[in-house]
């Protein structure tokens, strides 16, 4: 069980949180503008690496908050946590990915 | 027969003051506290203690530990039983009864045995084989195979023990106190580290009482200064009975404590029988130890075959001897140190077969010096004996594995075997650890894991016990322990060791508990499973209660040997929690019965309880179903309470629908975009329907919301719902619409709310209030007006489920239960009727409307339901481009329609399948399926909801639904079957 520290509240056990997938997937802003295709790729279509992955998680049985998470698929080490709307990491460094 | 006549009359760890009866297959015996089930019967004589899985073989006590394969008993009986317990790790305590599994009628004679006569009949993967045709026999088969090889029995009742579960947290863990573990704990504990030493047995010291060291650094005195020491010190906590069962990530590891499990029955009543430890903690130290392994011969089997080590444990911890002539087989060092053991106690050593040419190692030497018959170069070949063994036969080996020389016959009683130690490296390979075969030792050993654990000891390769101390210092230091070289001669292999005769059966026992022999491995090779995880699966080797402790390094070899490669190449099966069985009480712990899960009742529960209403779980919450009266069936019941909204009016509980308020200056923006209808133009004191999609389109919950004010609105969810529907709307501002000025509150539990409905409601409402004006024209549908009711503040909603004038009337949660009764006061002039969820099921039905988890299932579109008119056709919302996709426009979706059966008395059952045309034999043409089904008084006939597909194209279509036995006829009609203008709702 994953030990996963909440920008808000530390550490807490993975138990106490939700994971909502894929991080930074945007809503297409106009959603008309894109074909069946496109469209069916925003919305069933997911990475899915062994390695670094960004993610969503919730405190959900705790502050409620959505954050983010970068967390390696094959050996559970969490890389970085960051709140929404704050870039990841490794950008801010200017490691863009 | 006197008492105990394998008992030495002095030393080992039981206490002589403290004699124990117990019962054994009915037969009352006697042991020693200190004793475990397997010493005690040992003590006694007691070798055959239950029958093999698959062939019903006779089969005896092969280990002193955890890793037992054969002897499984059921312990107690009725509901406190537990079955398949290792006798090996059963405590003894006063008045214990245990019986052997697997056998019928007895453990001395067994009808399953003649299996073991069929034995080429059932041979590797025999259940795939066999059972798999024809197809859909299994169910058949299986009656008859569990009869036969089911194991223990499950109690039928409740457990009447308690459990526990329970959270530590910690800087190191230790696992395992031997001395590598003791050395580990007392070294951390000096550095003011937080540190648990958790074991399984009942008392520090790992294998020390086993091997009775004398004179050096393993002698009591260390160990009773290290044991003082610890519990001088606070910052250590040691758990004795204590298995670290499960090791997962982030140094997350999960113990099982038996608390009173060897105080029996009589355990003091305010201790639970087992507690679950859930611990996390900075790092781990492994100080496991390592189990030994059997060598695979012909007939290794047989009671009085027995682990070497294990025979040593016997006669150095419990006095016990395991037997009075031994034959001794090994390919390794250490079994010489059990033989001298046993010869300085009395036991006639006949042989001892070394399957080594050149026997090197300290303890053999000993062994030549004592005098011990050391037949070099030697195997054992075959045994004999039924219930017990009484010989072996030895030839030579040579090192290419053929036997030499002539085949000689021993008698014997007790054959001591040993085939190397294997680490146990289990809770390492659970942490992500992985493993690398050293040569040397003939073992897999600890190379590296992810996580901060350290290994130390047996488990790390060392025998020595002074290596064992200094390895365990150094991790609990922090510090990977130095390796250190082994001063015993490598392990030669011969796996399995040749048969004598290898014309006929030969049973070469590898998993002695799934009866896996090393001619069913080879077997398996030739079919072409050559993976070890698929040979693990086709002849479950290593897959019994054991998983596998001592066969599964054998194994390996065996398979190595039948592909040509070497041992390495192979690896081993992953190895995956639990290291020890756990019961299902200790998982639950006081999570049961009430407090399984959470239950939420309304603040006017204890009159629907009362009143005796017959109840309905949904989510959490308890809603009255129906109230039946003195001897009303539900069928009746319902009918009654749907007349009465129909005809003079009903109270409903409405307590549980979802409440959430919406605050802020965006709360407009928000609805629109979570919502398909507009709400711009909602005024406040106005009330509107609203439609939840997901973004696939699917319809996710629907409600009514009303404007509170400018900038606040009250949204209700399905009861069901409720906390989805806040979550989502949660994260659509969280994650994608931070901008948007919205806050969320659930008030769910804040108001009590009772729906009002029947034609005479606002008569009702009328004599309740006096600063709300309910006239038609000040207050109409799709409204809300604040003020009093019965005196009480309220919020009064004119919004209806039931097709009839109705209200709902939100109260503080505090007056809901008077407010209810104040509403039934009421019916001396009205009549008001209580009503349950299942009337409001029939009401709604009868209306066509909706109901969110029975007329949708996360794959039907507003369309499907025939509600366009709620898509907003100049906004965005969620969901809204998937409804344009293709696929969704399909006219053949199944869409939803109603349902009238030719014969007016049958109530379709919900969930049958719908058929273009009568039944003509599989595969049948189905077109849709039945959604809601009820009898509907007002309508005097019954009624359906459907999806079919093509939906109301096919109105006045007969379609044809199969049931049992025959196929009823209905015709697709409108889903609105009951005052489709609305007029009553309007009125
Ligand atoms: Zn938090």
């Amino acid at each position: 069980m994953l030990l996963i520290s909440c920008p808000w509240c530390g550490q807490r056990d993975e138990s106490e949180f939700t994971c909502g997938g894929e991080a930074h997937i945007l809503r297409p802003a106009d959603p008309d503008a894109l074909s069946d295709p496109e469209w069916a790729d925003y919305l069933f279509m997911r990475t899915n690496p062994k390695g670094r992955h960004r993610e969503r998680w919730c405190h959900t049985h705790g502050c409620g908050r959505w954050f983010n998470m970068e967390r390696d698929t094959a050996t559970h080490d969490i890389v970085s946590v960051y709140r929404m709307g704050e870039a990841p990491p490794d950008d801010r460094d200017g490691n863009s990915s | 027969m006197t008492s105990q006549p394998y008992r030495l009359a002095e030393g080992g760890v039981i206490d002589r003051t403290r004699p124990l009866t117990f019962s054994f297959n009915g037969r009352r015996l006697t042991g020693y506290s200190g004793d475990t089930l397997a010493s005690a019967l040992l003590a006694n004589g007691v070798h055959l203690v239950g029958r093999s899985f698959k062939y019903h073989r006779p089969r005896g006590i092969l280990t002193a530990g955890t890793e037992e394969p054969n002897a499984l008993v059921q312990l107690e009986a009725g509901n406190r039983s537990i079955p398949n317990l290792r006798a090996t790790r059963i405590e003894l305590y006063n008045g214990l009864s245990a019986a052997s599994v697997n056998c019928w009628p007895g453990v001395r004679f067994d009808a399953g045995a003649l299996i073991d006569a069929v034995h080429r009949l059932v041979p590797a993967g025999f259940y795939y084989k066999t059972f798999m045709w024809p197809q859909g026999g299994w169910h058949v088969y299986e009656r008859l195979i569990r009869r036969m090889a089911g194991m223990g029995r499950a109690p039928e009742g409740a457990d009447p023990d308690r459990y526990e579960r329970t959270n530590a947290h910690c800087d190191v863990l230790i696992i395992g106190a031997g001395p590598a573990g003791l050395a580990a704990a007392v070294t951390a504990g000096r550095s003011g580290a937080s540190v648990i030493l958790a074991d399984e047995r009942g008392q520090p010291g790992g294998s020390l009482p086993d091997v009775a060291s004398d004179g050096d650094v393993t002698g009591t005195s260390w160990l009773g200064d290290t044991i003082a020491e610890l519990q001088s010190m606070t910052n250590v906590r040691m758990f004795t009975r204590t298995t670290v069962t499960g090791y997962f990530d982030h140094n997350f590891l999960i113990a099982v404590e038996r608390v009173t499990d060897h105080l029996g029955p009589g355990a003091p009543a305010h201790l639970p029988r087992q507690r679950l430890w859930r611990i996390r903690t900075s790092r781990v130290v492994l100080a496991t130890g390592a189990l030994e392994r059997p060598l695979v011969f012909a007939n290794n089997d047989r009671p009085g075959v027995m682990l070497a080590g294990s025979a040593r444990a016997y006669v150095n911890r419990f006095a016990v001897l395991p037997g009075r002539r031994a034959v001794v087989v090994t390919n390794n060092d250490s079994a010489y140190e059990a033989a001298l053991d046993l010869h300085r106690n009395g036991v006639e050593i006949a042989a001892v077969a070394d399957l080594r040419a050149v026997p090197v190692g300290p303890a053999a030497e000993a062994a030549a010096a004592a005098g011990l018959n050391i037949l070099r170069g030697h195997a054992v070949v075959d045994t004999n004996g039924r219930r017990r063994v009484q010989a072996v036969h030895v030839a030579g080996i040579g090192l290419d594995g053929s036997l030499t020389g002539p085949v000689r016959a021993l008698h014997c009683d007790l054959v001591l075997m040993s085939g190397g130690w294997s680490p146990a490296v289990h809770l390492f390979s659970q942490s992500g650890g992985k493993l690398r075969y050293d040569e040397m030792l003939g073992a897999f050993l600890p190379d590296g894991s992810r996580q901060h654990v350290l290994c130390a000891g047996a488990m790390n390769g060392v025998a020595e016990t002074a290596s064992c101390i200094v390895q365990g210092q150094d991790a609990g230091k922090g510090d990977v322990p130095a390796a250190s070289e082994p001063t015993a001669s490598t392990v030669d292999a011969h796996w399995p060791i040749p048969a004598r005769n290898r014309s006929g059966e030969v049973r070469q026992f590898v998993d002695f508990q799934n009866d896996v022999t090393a001619a069913d491995i080879s077997l398996a090779v030739s079919e072409g499973y050559q993976s070890v995880e698929h040979l693990k699966r086709y002849t479950t080797l290593g897959m019994g209660t054991d998983q596998g402790k001592t066969g599964n390094v054998p194994g390996i070899a065996i398979l190595a040997g039948s592909l040509g490669v070497p041992l390495p190449a192979v690896g081993t099966t992953t190895f995956r929690p639990p290291y020890d069985p756990v019961t299902f009480g200790a998982i639950a712990g006081r999570d049961v019965g009430p407090l399984a899960d959470p239950v939420r009742q309304t603040p006017m529960h204890a009159w629907h309880a009362e009143t005796g209403a017959v109840f309905e779980d949904v989510g959490q919450w308890k809603r009255p179903f129906y109230y039946p009266l003195a001897s009303e069936t539900k069928h009746d019941a319902v009918a009654r309470e749907c007349m009465a909204v129909r005809r003079a009016a009903g109270i409903m509980d409405a307590t549980t629908l979802g409440k959430i308020v919406l605050s802020g200056p965006d709360a407009v923006r928000f609805l629109n975009r979570v919502y398909t209808n507009a709400w711009g133009g909602l005024e406040v004191g106005r009330c509107r329907y609203g439609l939840m999609l997901g973004e696939d389109g699917m319809v996710l919950d629907d409600g009514v919301t009303a404007r509170l004010a400018e900038d606040r609105f009250l949204m209700t969810t399905t009861t069901g719902n409720a906390s989805r529907v806040l979550a989502w709307l949660e994260e659509w501002l969280q994650t994608e619409w931070p901008e948007l000025d919205v806050y969320l509150t659930s008030v769910t539990e804040q108001f009590a709310t009772v729906a009002l409905a029947g034609p005479k409601a606002r008569a009702i409402l009328t004599g309740l209030t006096s600063d709300i004006d309910v006239s038609a024209e000040a207050f109409p549908f799709m409204s809300w007006r604040g003020g009093h009711v019965a005196g009480f503040p309220a919020r009064v909603f004119r919004i209806s489920y039931s097709g009839e004038l109705a209200y709902e009337i939100s109260v503080p949660a505090r007056h809901g239960l008077e407010l209810w009764a104040v509403l039934l006061r009421s019916g001396p002039d009205y009549a008001v009727t209580p009503f349950g969820t299942e009337a409001m099921h029939v009401l709604r039905a009868e209306k066509g409307y909706l109901m969110v988890g029975q007329e949708t299932d996360g794959t039907v579109t507003p369309i499907d339901l025939g509600m366009q008119w709620i898509l907003s056709t100049k906004k965005d919302f969620i969901g809204r481009r998937s409804l344009a996709r293709s696929a969704m426009l399909d006219p053949l979706r199944k869409r939803l329609v109603g349902l009238r059966t030719e014969d007016p008395e049958l109530v379709l059952p919900e969930g049958a399948q719908i058929l273009p045309t009568a039944p003509s034999g599989p595969p049948e043409t189905m077109i849709g399926h039945v959604t809601s089904s009820y009898w509907s008084g007002a309508l005097r006939r019954s009624i359906a909801l459907a999806l079919v597909k093509g939906g109301r194209d096919r109105e006045s279509a007969t379609v044809h639904v199969p049931l049992e036995g025959r196929t009823a006829r209905a015709e697709i009609c409108d889903p609105r079957f009951y005052d489709p203008e609305g007029l009553r709702l309007h009125g």
